[in-house]
């Protein structure tokens, strides 16, 4: 019920784990991955260490797949994906089916109208607004609120909630280990039969989620316009709330052709970890989820960002206090320097060791924090490697700018110290341990894992790319890819409510 | 769509698989024959506990898992014990005390130290509370350890440090007013609890600065000794080897003052509406608040199923009505608030665009009045029951999780078995408990309602509804400046 995007900047150290061979031995004894005839992949992790278990649903559509016009559609679907079933949610599915059918029929006629350029008759769309309204309502009626969620957390689900991003849409929570056959039914029906009920009392709901997230916060605006500057022709331009105009427009229809879309079977990976028998367990699950029909997978995004090749700025005036954020453009995950990436994520941010702690918030004295962070706004396709800092009081955006620009170069120039080195890959490996004692985590990296490299392995794998990173590396990507002419600027500049005294600033 | 993060330890084997199946009377559909067979018995491992003759008191918890030790020390005494002119000195003795270092090394050559074999020693400030805590791969444990000790008796809060505590803190405070989210969560509590009340108040620049050095060793020396202390420590080790070692580091360490609580007043606000006008927003934050109550008062349990139907989850009252049906708001909750030691915040939240914050206001009174029209039904408080009980695992799934309720039970003078009572209690609750406890501690005429948020676009005049006050959240200029000035 959440999207992602925005929780980045918060975030001070994202670092996903990494293991040595002795772990990754032992999760192989106890990790089995079978692909269903449909093309579904499951993968089932046993660790019974306590009678529950998490799983995560993958799907490999994000915002990035929203249409033309319609962004914002894949988040909704994740919203459409807790209102029921057609055995689930009704009172009378048959009737509700006609039901529904109308109001798209209305909704259909109402935009038409109102989205006329020319010749608009407004008597009409107030007409057909009712029409519409009235449609609705009467399709209401069949409606049993929320019981998709109230059988979910009434059989003890906990954490019952999910993700949409630019990549991906991620559905989860957790059940005690007997419920595995009820938590596989309902899994796989939401993904056979789901209902574009109250669809248009939802969207004003991920309206008002994008009035919270974006709209009414000067670091949301900031982010949005942020990254519409850095991409142009690649969809991580768009938001993955949606436009506002967009969310006022797609239709049920549209979420129920995304879905068709792209919940395929061969897009979905289904984890499950906790205190579950693979050989138990995995019939029950290939039982429920073979049954979604298979089909063509759509065609992958082709646009591909052009070379940036002049800075690009985006300045806001705000109430609020100011902020500095910049990001370069970088190569997907699969860029055979994505440890290179991490390694300098992790030298620049992480902990009070760190370049940019110690330069700006210790020495200088001119930021609360400052970190850099990579896989902004995804990471599936090539994006951006970030900075970012809080100036204090007194201290401006221009002064961080400089101050994170003499980190970079000395980053470019020098080699970094031995002891960094060996920071940057203990931590990898301390961090991969750190991440293996919840069921939570570890269905959402093992899923990730084999969904975006066909190997759950990766995820352990991905220590020992960082074990392999060299001083010369960290040099030779920092001198490839922060250069002024591949940067984006985004400030936020505070200037003084004081003039109209009702901004509740200082 | 949380519940009950906190209760987690209970002696029972659990055969608390409470089906639904036996219960559920609507039409037959496939989801309700399947077959759910009782849980696994699970016997959740308890954490030994142990008290030095000095009076600290230690758990241990193994979990072999996976290579690591973590531990935390609680040190009783925390920022509701600091006084009014110095609000902020426990933030800033959390930060330093760690960041200072020790007299033998500086924070700098701890940050080295521990970095360079991943591992964290951090130190923090809390309400009731300090802490100091540890995370190392378990070869690392006796390095570690020894850093912790120093800590414990020697920190040095160097002078420098104290400044860069002080800039975040500045930093902290210029910026509390730049989102509503913020502004509502901070002036709430201060309308439940009263400006003044030691829960409420937060730092300014003033009192910040008026903080010193010595100010942070006196409060060290006031409150770390080990009668205070209870230390926690979970993670691949051998207990009867820690223990011993814990005894060699600690017995020797003599006892100081037990630490003094402080009389704290609740002065709730007057009852009415209160608004915060702010023009760069197109959401309304709107709270209701009152005084709640205690988790040790009989009616907790009770409290416990009114709140999760009627403002906790998918399937509460709040959430089908005002996000579901009508399509009002992104985030809504509400509850009666309880606390261990001393009194919780009725509190309802709502999020709703500009334009319908009074149809938002006027719909979460209507769903106190449906109390009174259409009690909590048996069905709906099955439900609540169902919910928290079935998912009662989760409160001790893991063998920190138990460790750490643990401590909290033995902090707030709880019974070490008051989970397993939560559980008894739960189970206990009737219909008739749950409307009684909903009308004892949620009035409508006895809320405080705060609207922040872009007053100009409102749907009618906050006014419409009765007298508003405006509630002034201009941050006061540090000392020598003046008002309006940028800082």
């Amino acid at each position: 019920m959440k999207y992602r995007a925005l929780r980045i900047l918060i975030i001070f150290s994202v670092l996903i784990s990494l293991a040595g061979a002795q772990d990754l031995a032992s999760f192989e004894k106890r990790t089995t991955v079978k692909k269903l005839a449909n093309g579904l992949t499951v993968l089932i992790c046993e660790r019974p260490e306590a009678p529950v278990f998490s799983f995560f649903t993958h799907v490999d559509a994000g915002s990035v797949q929203d249409p033309m016009g319609e962004t914002g559609l894949a988040h909704m679907f994740e919203h459409m994906a807790f209102k029921g079933t057609d055995k689930i949610g009704t009172k009378n599915y048959a009737a509700e089916k006609v039901a529904l059918e109308k109001v798209e029929k209305a909704y259909a006629a109402y935009r038409y109208e109102r989205d006329k350029r020319v010749g608009r008759d407004n008597a009409k769309v107030k007409q057909l607004e009712k029409a519409w309204q009235d449609a609705v309502q009467e399709a209401n009626q069949y409606v049993v609120p929320n019981e998709f969620g109230e059988i979910v957390e009434r059989n003890g689900g906990e954490g019952l909630n999910a993700f949409t991003d630019d990549d991906e849409t991620g559905y989860h929570y957790s059940f005690p280990e007997n419920r595995l056959e009820l938590w596989a039914y309902l899994e796989s029906e939401r993904f056979i039969h789901p209902v574009m009920r109250e669809f248009y009392k939802e969207r004003n709901v991920v309206i008002e989620e994008r009035r919270m997230r974006t709209d009414s916060r000067p670091i949301g605006r900031l982010l949005e316009q942020f990254i519409s500057a850095a991409f142009q022709a690649h969809p991580y331009h768009r938001p993955t709330i949606g436009w506002l105009a967009d969310l006022n427009y797609f239709s049920a229809t549209d979420a129920q052709h995304f879905f068709n879309d792209y919940y395929v079977p061969s897009n979905m990976v289904v984890a499950v970890v906790g205190d579950v028998k693979a050989s138990e367990a995995m019939p029950v699950v290939e039982k429920y989820f073979a049954r979604i029909p298979s089909h063509a997978q759509p065609d992958e995004v082709s646009t591909s960002e052009p070379p940036q090749n002049s800075e690009r700025r985006v300045i806001l005036r705000e109430a609020s206090q100011p902020v500095y954020l910049e990001g370069y453009h970088r190569p997907d995950y699969l860029d055979k320097d994505d440890a290179v990436y991490d390694a300098i994520a992790d030298l620049m941010s992480e902990g009070r060791t760190s370049r940019l702690y110690r330069a700006l918030v210790r020495d200088k004295k001119i930021a609360s924090v400052s970190a850099g962070f990579t896989g902004f706004p995804g990471n599936k396709y090539p994006h951006l490697f970030a900075f970012f800092a809080f100036p204090l009081p007194g201290h401006t955006p221009h002064e961080i700018e400089d101050a994170i620009h003499a980190e970079i170069e000395r980053l470019k120039k020098e080699d970094i110290t031995d002891d960094e080195l060996k920071m940057i890959k203990t931590r990898a490996k301390a961090n991969l341990v750190r991440g293996l004692a919840e069921n939570e985590g570890l269905a959402f990296q093992l899923g990730q894992a084999q969904a975006r490299y066909g190997d759950w392995r990766e995820s352990f794998r991905q220590v020992d790319r960082i074990d392999k990173v060299s001083k010369a590396d960290i040099r030779r990507v920092a001198n490839q890819i922060f250069v002024p002419t591949n940067r984006t600027v985004g400030i936020i500049e505070n200037i003084p409510a004081a003039s109209t005294n009702k901004g509740g600033q200082q | 769509m949380k519940r009950l993060a906190s209760y987690s330890f209970v002696l029972v084997s659990l055969l608390i698989g409470i089906s639904i199946l036996s219960t559920v009377t609507l039409g037959q559909s496939d989801w309700r024959q399947i077959p759910i067979r009782p849980l696994r018995a699970f016997q959740p491992k308890q954490p030994k506990r142990i008290q030095l003759p000095n009076g600290m008191v230690i758990f241990l918890q193994e979990d072999r898992e996976l290579p690591l030790i973590d531990g935390t020390a609680r040190v009783r005494g925390g920022s509701r014990e600091e006084p009014a002119t110095k609000v902020g000195l426990i933030n800033i003795y959390g930060e330093v005390w760690r960041t200072g270092g020790t007299k033998a090394q500086t924070g700098d050559q701890l940050d080295d130290f521990l970095e360079i074999r991943a591992a964290k020693v951090e130190t923090g400030g809390g309400v009731d509370s300090t802490t100091i805590g540890w995370s190392c791969l378990k070869d690392d444990f006796d390095d570690v350890f020894k850093i912790v000790a120093d800590l414990l008796h020697e920190p040095e809060f160097r002078e420098d440090k104290i400044e860069i505590a002080k800039q975040g803190e500045y930093d902290n405070i210029s910026r509390r007013n730049d989102e509503i989210g913020g502004i509502a969560a901070r002036e709430a509590v201060k309308l439940a609890y009263g400006p003044q009340n030691s829960y409420a108040r937060v730092p300014e620049y003033a009192t910040v600065a008026a903080v010193t050095r010595q100010d942070l060793i006196d409060w060290h020396h006031a409150h770390v000794h080990p009668n205070n202390i209870i230390l926690g420590i979970t993670g691949d080790f051998d207990s009867s080897a820690m223990e011993a070692k814990l005894r060699q580091a600690f017995t020797g360490w003599p006892k100081g003052p037990a630490v003094k609580k402080n009389e704290i007043q609740f002065q709730p606000a007057k009852p009415g509406y209160y608004v915060i006008p702010k023009e760069d927003v197109n959401q309304s934050a709107i709270r209701m608040v009152d005084l709640g109550t205690t988790r040790d008062n009989p009616d907790y349990y009770a409290i416990e199923v009114f709140n999760e139907a009627f403002g906790g989850g998918f399937s509460s009252r709040l959430f089908r009505d005002l996000r579901t049906v009508k399509g009002l708001a992104y985030s809504v909750s509400g509850g009666i608030g309880t606390a261990f030691d001393h009194p919780g915040i009725v509190r309802l939240s709502m999020g709703t665009k500009s334009q319908t914050t009074i149809e938002a206001i006027q719909g979460l009174y209507e769903e106190i009045d449906n109390l009174n029209k259409q009690p909590i039904s048996d069905d709906e408080i099955k439900r609540a029951k169902d919910s928290i009980l079935n998912s009662f695992v989760f409160n001790f799934d893991s063998p920190e999780k138990v460790l750490r309720e643990r401590m909290a039970y033995e902090f707030y003078g709880y019974p070490a078995d008051f989970l397993e009572k939560y559980r008894v209690g739960i189970e206990k609750v009737q219909t008739a408990d749950v409307t009684r406890a909903g009308g004892k501690y949620l009035h409508k005429e006895k809320l405080a309602v705060l609207v922040v948020g872009n007053t100009s676009e409102f749907d009618k005049p906050l006014s419409s509804l009765g007298p508003v006050t405006t509630v002034d959240i201009t941050i006061p200029p540090p000392p020598g400046e003046k008002p309006g000035e940028a800082k």
